[in-house]
């Protein structure tokens, strides 16, 4: 791991989120708010239509790096910041992209950092994962 | 918002049990492909106990915690208007399945933006055994009347 570098790419990858997706993580997560599931809701407090979880999009941003550590290193810290909503359409769904950059390599690992975009817009801001790394 | 509210700590959280199934359908959840996540094998060659939690799994616990903040009778927060701002987890250990979490609640900061308002909580999490896991911490905007 020790060439590893600022600057570098370690993870790119998007994926497509549809309303199962959204009732999947409500399940799993046990947030049930309904402003993830019904258009009706979402409208009537002022969104243009069902938006995914926050948390959901956090929860998917970090795969990738959880997937290029494998087993070398641990998160010991992620943060984000929500900016945008992702708005997931019931026929179309929404597709989120996210790549990894190294941002910091120091004695104790390194900061990755996240940009997630939806429909070319940034929907996390300062997204950044502590990872340790096992030395090579 | 009640600005009495900063540096309370609520009471612990009842105990979390960390089931194998429930951290399968969370990473299913998430779009989770580690084999830690699913594989109790993978996790034992890895050094674990059981399947691990993915980073995020901890906001099922904290989740209680800010349960308890929002039905505060004296904190004012009205749920509909509350927007989640900020997300932080600061991991110790990485959660397996099989611990026995319990969290707890302080009010670390109370801030007013004009109309709105801004509480920022940590939710430590600890393990049967008492020792830190991770602490979970969300800014919550409150958003004022318009």
């Amino acid at each position: 791991m020790s060439e590893l570098t600022v600057g570098d790419i370690v993870a790119e990858k998007t994926y497509h989120l549809t309303r199962d997706s959204l009732v999947r993580y409500a399940g799993a997560s046990g947030d049930f708010n309904p402003i993830h599931y019904r258009d009706d809701v979402a409208t009537s407090v002022g969104l243009d239509g069902v938006l995914a979880h926050g948390m959901l999009t956090m929860g998917i941003a970090v795969q990738p790096i959880v997937e290029w550590l494998g087993t070398r290193g641990t998160v010991v810290d992620y943060q984000v910041r929500f900016t945008k909503p992702v708005f997931v359409d019931a026929t179309d769904g929404a597709t989120i992209a996210v790549t990894a950059k190294v941002g910091i390599v120091d004695d104790d690992g390194a900061r990755i950092d996240l940009t997630v975009t939806f429909n070319g817009a940034t929907v996390l801001g300062k997204a950044q994962v502590r990872v340790t790394l096992a030395s090579a | 918002m009640n600005p009495d509210l900063q540096g309370r700590e609520f009471p612990p959280t009842e105990p979390y049990l960390v089931g194998r199934e429930k951290v399968r359908e969370f990473a299913r959840a998430v779009f989770a492909s580690s084999p830690l996540y699913f594989d109790v094998a993978s996790a034992a060659s890895a050094g674990y106990s059981d399947v691990v939690a993915p980073p995020t799994f901890a906001v099922v616990v904290q989740e209680h915690t800010l349960a308890q903040l929002l039905a505060a009778p004296d904190a004012g927060i009205d749920f509909s208007r509350v927007v989640h701002g900020d997300q932080r987890f600061s991991y110790t250990r990485p959660i397996v399945a099989g611990d026995e979490l319990t969290a707890t609640l302080t009010v670390s900061s109370i801030k007013s933006l004009g109309a709105h308002s801004m509480v920022t909580a940590e939710s430590s999490i600890v393990d049967a055994e008492g020792r830190h896991v991770v602490t979970a911490i969300s800014t919550l905007v409150v958003r004022g009347e318009e």
